[in-house]
């Protein structure tokens, strides 16, 4: 998935010499919690979040505080260089740059125009759509041998039940790297033909359809 | 009042059929019947008939065109691919002739029932074959084609405007009822069912309260799987009572699906005959506390149809009848008649011996995790304590 298909393209911006104040006032009007500093040609120059204009602004425990420091330039507080990503990136891409640099949120930029950001909260998102659990169905785990020729051994029996699978995820088995975890959710409510077929065909399935003996 | 409560049947009943090798059979609703009969608990004057429902009492829920397709597909004359765009011809929902008519009976049943408790002829009623809590407004689902809840909930507030309580305890979720009603205030839906993290339809997380209007008045108790008799009551009681007490309905309507028992072929949930003696007679209960009695009893999912459908479908009639449930031996005369028809050993008592449950290794764990999910459940109803 390319980081075009699930970026933000209304974007609130600010200039260089826009006020800490206007930023707070943004921040808490749009409930986000970055704003990418762009100069006039839409260039991007530097990037705030909510915590460095929390940061510059006066503590609420002091109510007579002098909130003139709020005036000044947001180009006085904001992040420069900004790390940034391109609309045709791949999603799997950039989240290792979110784990890795700990952001939680990245500019998109073409030819130097910024087009686009991307969430931590977009990323989980498209976690959401990956797992496949947004659409109605019933979740089997397979556990395999690592080796080639496994998923279309499995997903063709599947398919001889005419079950329609609307995800499928592949983990590495944590006790045993000879094996691999094979998550499903298909579309059915009766996943019992598939789950026989699959036992059958000597695969050995993981919670909660590891215990057959109370079924029968 | 002519009587305590109405047992809604006519063979109508019975035509809803996808296939013989389908999961969902409505034998089941002729074997609870029968096993009523036997037990000399249901005469011939509280049998009420039901009605076909209207194309425009349909229409209270789903969409025409959905009605149309359905219609054009009860005579073999929907295409394949037409049927998809509203979930038929699919494993689940496969068309079948008539499959219109049978499905717009199960709702005249419950029309039927809502009508006999509201007109004051009865206290309760219950229609087995009705409970197709999957079915949304234009799409078939999860074996339910009309949605006879969301149906007759419409109908309740539209002619009698009146608040329901629908309290689920069908091992599924109860999504189309759920989402039939989200932004609805007046209608409070209360599912307890196996967390859909494992099982269909997947949703019926405890986090989904209703929205607009409506947020506060969805309720979820989605338990762990491997789920036994003891937490499942504890959360189960503690909740339906809460629930009843903040929402304080007019009118319940239960759908009781047989699906959590430990013999149920499609679920992970391991509960026996226990709790379908309770849970009958908590709603039975709540309804004279909060409703003068009005309650109505649905159908539901249940695919051991041969030892567990049965008496836990009576076991609701049994508490309509005569305030608590049946004990001691199953009628010798239906035994016989159906024991040669199943492929199972037929039980012999109402009750079931405690030894079919399996030892579940991680029943603590899951029985701390199901008291989790109850106190978040309960967060906004119950704030002091």
């Amino acid at each position: 998935m390319l980081v075009e298909e699930i970026m933000k393209t209304q974007i609130i911006t600010l200039s260089p010499t826009a006020s800490i104040a206007e930023a707070l006032q943004l921040l808490q009007k749009h409930r986000i919690r970055h704003i990418p500093i762009v100069n006039e040609t839409f260039n991007i120059v530097g990037i705030v979040s909510d915590r460095d204009v929390r940061d510059a602004s006066p503590s609420i425990f002091y109510r007579d505080a002098d909130k003139s420091e709020l005036e000044n330039d947001i180009q006085s507080i904001m992040s420069s260089p900004v790390v940034t990503i391109h609309p045709l990136d791949f999603v799997e891409e950039i989240a290792r740059i979110f784990y890795d640099e700990e952001f939680a949120a990245l500019p998109v930029v073409k030819e130097n125009i910024l087009v686009g950001m991307v969430t931590e909260k977009d990323m989980l998102d498209t976690l959401i759509q990956l797992t496949g659990t947004n659409v109605q169905g019933s979740h089997i785990e397979v556990k395999v041998p690592h080796q080639p020729g496994i998923l279309p051994e499995v997903t063709s029996i599947i398919g001889g039940r005419k079950a329609n699978i609307i995800s499928v995820l592949v983990y590495p088995c944590t006790d045993d790297p000879r094996f691999k975890i094979l998550v499903f959710r298909i579309q059915t409510m009766n996943p019992m033909p598939v789950i026989h077929d699959l036992r059958n065909a000597g695969f050995e399935l993981m919670w909660p359809n590891n215990i057959s003996e109370p079924k029968l | 009042m002519t009587g305590k409560a109405a047992f809604i049947y006519s063979d109508a009943l019975l035509n809803y059929h996808f296939h013989p090798d389908h999961p969902f059979d409505q034998k089941r609703v002729i074997l609870t019947k029968e096993l009523v009969e036997a037990a000399n608990q249901l005469h011939p004057n509280e049998i009420v008939e039901p009605r076909m429902a209207t194309e425009n009492e349909l229409a209270l829920f789903h969409d025409r065109a959905y009605i149309e397709a359905l219609k054009k597909a009860s005579k073999g004359h929907l295409s394949e691919n037409e049927g998809l765009e509203f979930g038929l011809g699919t494993e689940d929902t496969p068309m079948f002739l008539g499959m219109h008519e049978a499905s717009a009976y199960l709702v005249g049943g419950s029309l039927t029932a809502v009508d006999t408790v509201l007109e004051g002829d009865f206290y309760h009623a219950v229609n087995v074959g009705g409970g197709l809590h999957h079915g949304f407004n234009r799409r078939a689902s999860g074996f339910c084609i009309y949605n006879d809840g969301a149906v007759a909930i419409k109908y309740i507030r539209k002619k009698y405007d009146l608040k329901v309580l629908y309290v689920d305890t069908d091992a599924h979720h109860g999504d189309g009822v759920q989402w039939a009603f989200y932004d609805d205030p007046n209608v409070c839906t209360f599912s307890i069912h196996e967390t859909g993290r494992y099982l269909f339809p997947g949703t019926g997380n405890v986090n989904e309260r209703g929205i607009k209007e409506g947020h506060g008045y969805a309720f979820n108790l989605p338990i762990d799987a491997f789920t036994e008799n003891e937490s499942f009551l504890q959360g189960y009681e503690t909740a339906f009572k809460e629930i009843a007490a903040f929402f304080k309905p007019d009118v319940i309507i239960t759908q009781n699906g047989a699906d959590a028992h430990c013999f149920d072929p499609l679920t992970h949930l391991c509960a026996t005959m226990d709790i379908y003696e309770r849970i009958p007679a908590l709603a039975h209960e709540l309804a004279h506390q909060y409703c003068n009695g009005k309650w109505i009893a649905l159908g539901g999912g249940g695919y051991d149809i041969w030892r567990v459908v049965p008496r836990a479908w009576a076991q609701v009639w049994n508490v309509m009848k005569t305030g608590k449930p049946a004990k001691g031996n199953i009628p010798v005369t239906w035994l016989k008649k159906w024991q040669e028809k199943s492929p199972v050993t037929l039980p012999a008592k109402w009750q079931d011996h405690s030894d079919i449950v399996p030892t579940i290794p991680r029943k603590a764990d899951i029985t701390e995790k199901n008291g989790k999910l109850l106190q978040n459940l309960l967060k906004y109803t119950n704030p002091i304590k």
